[in-house]
This record gives C-alpha cells, sequence and structure tokens, in this order.
C-alpha cells in the first residue's frame, strides 16, 4: 500500500513540476516568441486565452509606431487574434500623436479604439475616459508581481486605470571595459589626478565624459565621444533634464513637492538647484557627438547601443539593445543609478545642504488603458493581460527595440538576464541598479497635473534655448517659471494641486 | 427668366463654399473665443482672452513669425532666380533638352517627408555623407542641424532643393507662350542677349513671375514638414516656423482655442502681407 502511495505521489509530483513544459511544448511551436520559456500558466496564459472565444468580434489599438511597443502590441494582436478568433485592428501612431489622437474623439464623446497607447503621465488627463481596471484583473497572480512603484504610476487615488505593460526609470549606462580597464584607469590617474571608475557625480561624469571625448578609444578605427543623451527638444528631452536635476533639488530635508511647492504651489523650476543642473548639461553639449543637441531617444538608443559613446542615461532600452547578441558591445556595458550631487538646494533655508544625494527618476513610460465607451471591454482587458502574460513579458522584456522593461519583482532576478545571454556580474548590476531604485527613499515621479503636456514643454523649450546658447540657463529657468506660472493661472492653482498631491505622497512616502 | 430660378442654380455652388471654406473659418474664430485645451473640454467662452495673450504675452509665436519671413522670401528668391536659370536653358534649343526637363522636375515629385528624412540622412553631423566628405577634403564637421544659425541654411537649402521645379515648370510654361515678335525685333536690332533678357524676356515674364512668385510664397509660409521632420524646430527654437508653433500649441499642448486664435491672426497676417506683396511685386515688375 506504501509503494502505491508513493509511486501516486511521485506521478502528481511529476506532473505538477513537469506540467509547465508541457504548455511550453504546445504552445512555444506555435509561437516561437515563448520559446525560452513555453507558456507559463496563469489567468492570462496562452492555455487561458485559448478557451475564449471572440469569434466575429473586432477589437481596435491604436499603439505607437514600430518597433518601440508597437512591435509588440502587433505581435501579440496576432497571437490574440489566433487564439481567441477575434480580428485585431492596429493603428501605429508617432509618438507625438498618441496623446492628441486618443484625446480628440474622448473629448468628443467617441470610442474609435478600444485600446490606448500613451505615456503613464497622460493619466490625469485621460483617466475620465478610461475604464479603471476591472478587479478581476487587479487581484491576478501576474498583477500581483508587479512593484508597488509602478502600481502607483499605473493607478490615480488607488484607482487603477492604466495596465501595467513596461516599467520605467532613468538610469547611468556606462562602457565597462573602459572604465574598468586598468590602463585607461592609469592613463586617467595620470592626465587628471583622479580615480576612473562608475561616476557617482554628474561632475565626475562630466569630467570623464570630457575626457573620453573626441578620440578612438576602442581601436575600431572610429572616434567615440563621451556620452549620447536626449537634447532634442520635442523628443522626450525634459525627462532628461529632470534626470539630471535630481540630484540637486530633490533635497530630502524638504519634502512636499519637487516641480512645484505643494504648500504655495510657486513653481521650483527656477531655483539654483535646477540652474545647476542645467549649467551642467550646457556644459554637456561639449562632450556629445557632432549633432547630439538634436538627439533624440532613437538617437540615443543607437549612439550608445553602437558603440559610439562612453555614457548614457535613460530609458531601459539602449541597455537591453547594447546586451542583445548583435550588438558591437554586447556584455560590455555597466548601469549604475543616476549620478548624484555633493550638494543639494534647500528651499527652506535658501542655501545648498553639502553633502552627497542621489535621488532616482520614475520617469514615465509606456501605459495602456481601455476607452470607457469601448463596446468591448471584456476583450479590452483580456488582450492586455495576455499582452503582459509572464510569458509574453519574459520574452519581451530581452528585446531592446520593443521598450518593455522590467515592472515585475521576477525582473530583478538575475537569472532572468543571464538566460538570454548576459555576462552574471552585468546581469547583478542591472537588477541591483533597478532594485536599489524600488528601494529609495528620495524617488523623483513624473509630473502628472491637468496640463502636463503644456508644462513640460515650456520647460524643454526654455532648456533647448539654454543648450543652443540663445540663453543662460537662469534665464531660461526664470522664462520657464514664469510661463509655469501663466499655465497655472489658466488651469487654476488649486486644480493642479489637487492633482500634484497625488504624486507628492509617492515621493515623500506617504503612499 | 424668372429671377428666383438664379439662385437655384447658384445654390449648389454657394452650399459647397459655405460648407468648406466659410464654415471651417467661423468655427475657427468661435474656437479662437474658447479656452478649449485638455483639461477643460469645451465650447466655453472667453472673449478675447486668446487674443490678448498672443499680442501682449507670446513673444515666441512673433519670433517664430519673422523667422518664417526671413526663411520663406529667402526660399522663393533663391527658388525664382535658378527656376528662372534652368527653364531658360532648356527653353533654348540645347542636346537632350526634353531629358533636362524631366530631370528637374524629379524633386518636386518625391514625398516631401521622405526626401527630408533622407536629407537629415545627409546632414547628420556624425553620422551623415556630407560631413564625411567634408572631412575627406580637409574641412571640419559643419553643425549643419545643430548650429541655431547654419540649421537655418539647412532648411533653406531643402525647400529650395525640393520645390525649384514648381518655379522653373510655371516659368518654362510662361517662357514657351510668350510670343516670337519681339524678339525677332531685338535680333533684327542687334540687342545682345543681356539686353534681350532685360528688356524682352524679363518684361514679358512678369505677369507670370508674380504670379509663379505668389504661389510660392503662399507655400512657402505654410512650410511645416521639412522643419518638423529635419530639425523640429531646434536648436532651441531656431527653425521654429508659425505654423509649426501652430502645431505645437494645437496638437502637442492640446491648446485648441489658444491655436485657432493663432490660426486665424495667421491667416489675416498672411491675407494683408501677400496682397501687399503682390501690389508691389507689380508695381516693380510691370511697367505701364
Amino acid at each position: 500500500m506504501k509503494t502505491i502511495k508513493t509511486c501516486v505521489t511521485a506521478l502528481i509530483s511529476a506532473l505538477l513540476v513537469f506540467s509547465p513544459v508541457a504548455y511550453a511544448d504546445k504552445w512555444s511551436d506555435q509561437f516561437p516568441h515563448i520559446k525560452a520559456t513555453g507558456d507559463i500558466p496563469g489567468d492570462c496564459s496562452y492555455e487561458s486565452m485559448s478557451k475564449k472565444n471572440y469569434k466575429g468580434k473586432t477589437l481596435k489599438i491604436n499603439t505607437h509606431a514600430v518597433p518601440v511597443m508597437g512591435e509588440p502590441t502587433a505581435l501579440h494582436a496576432e497571437q490574440f487574434a489566433k487564439l481567441t478568433g477575434a480580428k485585431v485592428d492596429v493603428t501605429h501612431t508617432p509618438a507625438g500623436d498618441l496623446y492628441a489622437k486618443a484625446m480628440v474623439p474622448f473629448q468628443a464623446g467617441q470610442a474609435p479604439y478600444d485600446i490606448v497607447f500613451g505615456f503613464s503621465n497622460f493619466i490625469n488627463d485621460w483617466r475620465r475616459y478610461l475604464e479603471p481596471v476591472p478587479k478581476k484583473y487587479v487581484e491576478m497572480k501576474q498583477m500581483k508581481d508587479v512593484t508597488p512603484s509602478h502600481i502607483g504610476v499605473a493607478s490615480w487615488d488607488g484607482v487603477m486605470y492604466q495596465f501595467p505593460v513596461d516599467g520605467d526609470r532613468h538610469y547611468l549606462k556606462y562602457r565597462k571595459d573602459v572604465i574598468d580597464n586598468p590602463e585607461y584607469q592609469k592613463q586617467y590617474k595620470e592626465a587628471t589626478g583622479k580615480e576612473l571608475k562608475v561616476p557617482t557625480t554628474w561632475k565626475e561624469y562630466g569630467e570623464m565624459a570630457a575626457y573620453f571625448n573626441g578620440w578612438d578609444w576602442d581601436g575600431d578605427g572610429e572616434k567615440e565621444y563621451g556620452s549620447a543623451e536626449v537634447m532634442k527638444k520635442d523628443d522626450l528631452m525634459y525627462a532628461a533634464f529632470y534626470s539630471r536635476s535630481a540630484a540637486y533639488s530633490k533635497n530630502p530635508k524638504t519634502p512636499g513637492g519637487f516641480f512645484f511647492d505643494l504648500e504655495t504651489m510657486k513653481p521650483l523650476i527656477n531655483n539654483p538647484g535646477f540652474v545647476e543642473a542645467l549649467t551642467d548639461w550646457v556644459e554637456a553639449t561639449k562632450y556629445v557627438p557632432p549633432g547630439g543637441i538634436n538627439f533624440g531617444l532613437g538617437d540615443e538608443i543607437g549612439s550608445f547601443g553602437g558603440g559610439q559613446t562612453l555614457f548614457s542615461f535613460s530609458w531601459d532600452d539602449a541597455f537591453v539593445a547594447a546586451m542583445q547578441p548583435d550588438s558591437p558591445i554586447n556584455n560590455k556595458v555597466g548601469a549604475a543609478q543616476l549620478p548624484g550631487a555633493m550638494k543639494v538646494w534647500n528651499r527652506k533655508t535658501n542655501s545648498w545642504d553639502e553633502g552627497f544625494n542621489q535621488a532616482p527618476f520614475f520617469v514615465w513610460g509606456w501605459a495602456v488603458g481601455v476607452a470607457k465607451k469601448s463596446k468591448e471591454k471584456e476583450m479590452a482587458f483580456d488582450y492586455l493581460c495576455f499582452f503582459a502574460n509572464e510569458a509574453n513579458h519574459q520574452a519581451d522584456i530581452g528585446i531592446g527595440r520593443f521598450g518593455v522593461n522590467p515592472f515585475r519583482n521576477d525582473d530583478f532576478k538575475v537569472d532572468v538576464w543571464t538566460q538570454i545571454g548576459w555576462d552574471k556580474d552585468i546581469a547583478q548590476s542591472y537588477v541591483d541598479t533597478l532594485a536599489q531604485m524600488e528601494q529609495s527613499k528620495n524617488r523623483v515621479f513624473p509630473l502628472r497635473v491637468p496640463g502636463t503636456f503644456e508644462f513640460n514643454a515650456a520647460l524643454a523649450t526654455a532648456a533647448a534655448k539654454a543648450l543652443a546658447g540663445q540663453l543662460s540657463p537662469q534665464a531660461a529657468l526664470d522664462e520657464a517659471a514664469k510661463q509655469w506660472e501663466d499655465i497655472l493661472n489658466r488651469v487654476g492653482k488649486d486644480n493642479v494641486r489637487k492633482a500634484y498631491a497625488v504624486g507628492v505622497a509617492m515621493e515623500d512616502n506617504k503612499q | 427668366m424668372n429671377f428666383k430660378h438664379k439662385f437655384v442654380f447658384l445654390f449648389p455652388g454657394l452650399f459647397v463654399l459655405i460648407g468648406i471654406l466659410i464654415f471651417p473659418i467661423i468655427f475657427t474664430i468661435r474656437l479662437s473665443l474658447s479656452g478649449w485645451n485638455s483639461y477643460t473640454p469645451e465650447m466655453n467662452f472667453i472673449g478675447i482672452t486668446n487674443y490678448i495673450r498672443l499680442f501682449t504675452d507670446d513673444p515666441r509665436f512673433w519670433e517664430s513669425f519673422f523667422r518664417l519671413s526671413f526663411l520663406s522670401v529667402t526660399t522663393v528668391i533663391l527658388q525664382y532666380v535658378i527656376g528662372f536659370a534652368l527653364a531658360m536653358m532648356v527653353w533654348r534649343e540645347i542636346k537632350f533638352k526634353r531629358f533636362f526637363r524631366v530631370i528637374f522636375l524629379v524633386p518636386m515629385m518625391t514625398t516631401p517627408v521622405i526626401m527630408t528624412v533622407i536629407w537629415r540622412t545627409f546632414f547628420h553631423e556624425s553620422l551623415g555623407p556630407v560631413n564625411d566628405l567634408l572631412g575627406g577634403l580637409g574641412v571640419k564637421p559643419i553643425l549643419w542641424l545643430s548650429d541655431p544659425v547654419i540649421a537655418k541654411f539647412t532648411v533653406i537649402i531643402v525647400e529650395v532643393w525640393q520645390w525649384t521645379p514648381f518655379m522653373f515648370l510655371l516659368l518654362l510654361a510662361g517662357l514657351l507662350s510668350l510670343p516670337k515678335e519681339p524678339f525677332l525685333a531685338a535680333a533684327i536690332d542687334g540687342a545682345s542677349p543681356f539686353r534681350k533678357f532685360v528688356y524682352v524676356t524679363f518684361p514679358l515674364m512678369a505677369p507670370i513671375s508674380i504670379g509663379a512668385i505668389i504661389i510660392r510664397l503662399i507655400e512657402a509660409s505654410k512650410i511645416m514638414d521639412t522643419v518638423f521632420v529635419l530639425t523640429s524646430g531646434g536648436p532651441g527654437t531656431a527653425t521654429e516656423t508659425s505654423s509649426f508653433y501652430i502645431y505645437i500649441k494645437g496638437l502637442r499642448e492640446f491648446q485648441m482655442g489658444y491655436a485657432a486664435t493663432l490660426s486665424f491672426t495667421y491667416l489675416v497676417i498672411m491675407i494683408i502681407s501677400l496682397t501687399i506683396i503682390a501690389k508691389v511685386l507689380t508695381k516693380l515688375m510691370i511697367k505701364e
């Protein structure tokens, strides 16, 4: 009897252990995208979706242009259609037009798209037109693994409006083969009297970038440069500026706002902290590649990912692109938190607080929601759930051009990355960087208030003028602050304050 | 004939005119008096607040307008001079005349956005072939798109390349339609080619030239795609034009009411200035 029991237990155990592999065999043959993991059981797995029947129904999606987010949207749409019988129409739209393309029909009371992709900082403007994510999805296992920071980014006042499909933050990327090279360390020490190491402050970043600018330091016959940064005015450059400003302006001793003083709603963007950051950034125009002042995100990814620069900082994409097997700098890069500063502005005492300060920027990322007026809400949420299921997610995060980045606790495990060919120490530095950012108590979250676009555009225009030499950093930021005051008056200070308080609570670790 | 019948025949044309011209203008005017934006999505009435903001607190619009004036006048003058020269060249009996006529038209037949992407690649400061070629000749890399002054001339180069063929086409059609007698008379009088051009060809071409210049000025004043793709108005705001600025305010920042104010003001300014330009050109180029 005991033997029979043992056999039955062993059989059941074997079935349980190997059942994912069984799914993998079945589904990865049909869908090679998930060949590395196979299907992973869950509420929105391939197996689960195959049991749904949406034959005769059409799902309409507006997403970004191919490849970033556009390619995975289309790929998962095709898979979803095969599994459920639905017809899925995917429209691709350039990044700059995503907001308006959804907003115009939203305001006209129409729903030409069931699903709209955009950026997470659209949430305040879009939420009144989006269907909150139903409880059934919020309580799913795959959602429980999403980090609290990204749950916060996708939610407003505790209600989730955006379905998490991507996680974003800015961090430093550097050429490990140069920074760790003993010969260059010696050479740099002789030339500057300083250590060549992963920069911990923006000043060190600038000094190293300037030193490694304009000569062939990797022996490929081409000149290399110091840094690739997103400096093009209408191409997300304001996010890069906030990243550079956080260390100088996000003072843990002065809670109550990074962009505005929550009490008075006075814009803080022209205080000495931001001015110092912009001054550094103007200096950076000297160590970017020729034309670097016009680099958008795509250029930055291509430049650093193609081995043209020593440093870069922005979203994960450039790092993941650099780590792909076909990259010329595969396994030659490292990740670290954004540099900090040796002083931070204290707006209460109106003076600099001396000492090291660092503040990670949880910049907005890709976000997606279901239109409140959609007639196919259930199918729409099923699609999003399928998009972000464990198998798809694991496959997507390893493809740099997809723009899908870590936002789940499981993503911070080294094995996930070594399985796709990353060196263990690089994978470790990457997951450590991301994990440290999650644990930081001095974080900056994106501005998510009514008129976000106007605020960011005003800042970007002013910063661009400074980078182009049209205005000094102080004059440029004074101009931006004046425009922020005008926008505040138009939108209403109380409206902005109410919305801004939600983000400030997250920054002040009250949520 | 019953007088009322005239109106019956007029009605379809009038209806179309109202539908496609009058209604959009009236709607734009009404929108310009509202504060429609992302957080107040309604046609509320705020009077002339937007107009006050434009005339008292928006130097960026006026800067973009003067920049546009510089870009459009410069490009149209260059297009006219080059287009006229090319038209004169193929107007005469030369070898491969038909081939040249077709080849000169090619830039105009290409898609502006695609061609601008190609030009942007050419002028890319670190990866583009133009600086590579110049480097081969020992010339330092030129900041085609990142220097505030040079970027304006880069926009001009692309615009001139794209639209000179249009000028060439109109002027060639004009040259081909000129009467032969004045040229015969000038030849009998022994006029030199230069005098023939100054006293015969140019005056006879004046009405066509004015038409061509005005058409191109109208088009050039709407310059948007080239700036959008080539420089995005940068570096800073160095190449931002009125239409690009209106696009930013309307479709990027979603300030629909204010963008309508900018559009309507811009329309009025363009109607007035083009009317004045046409009168001045007529006075200068057509002698009684």
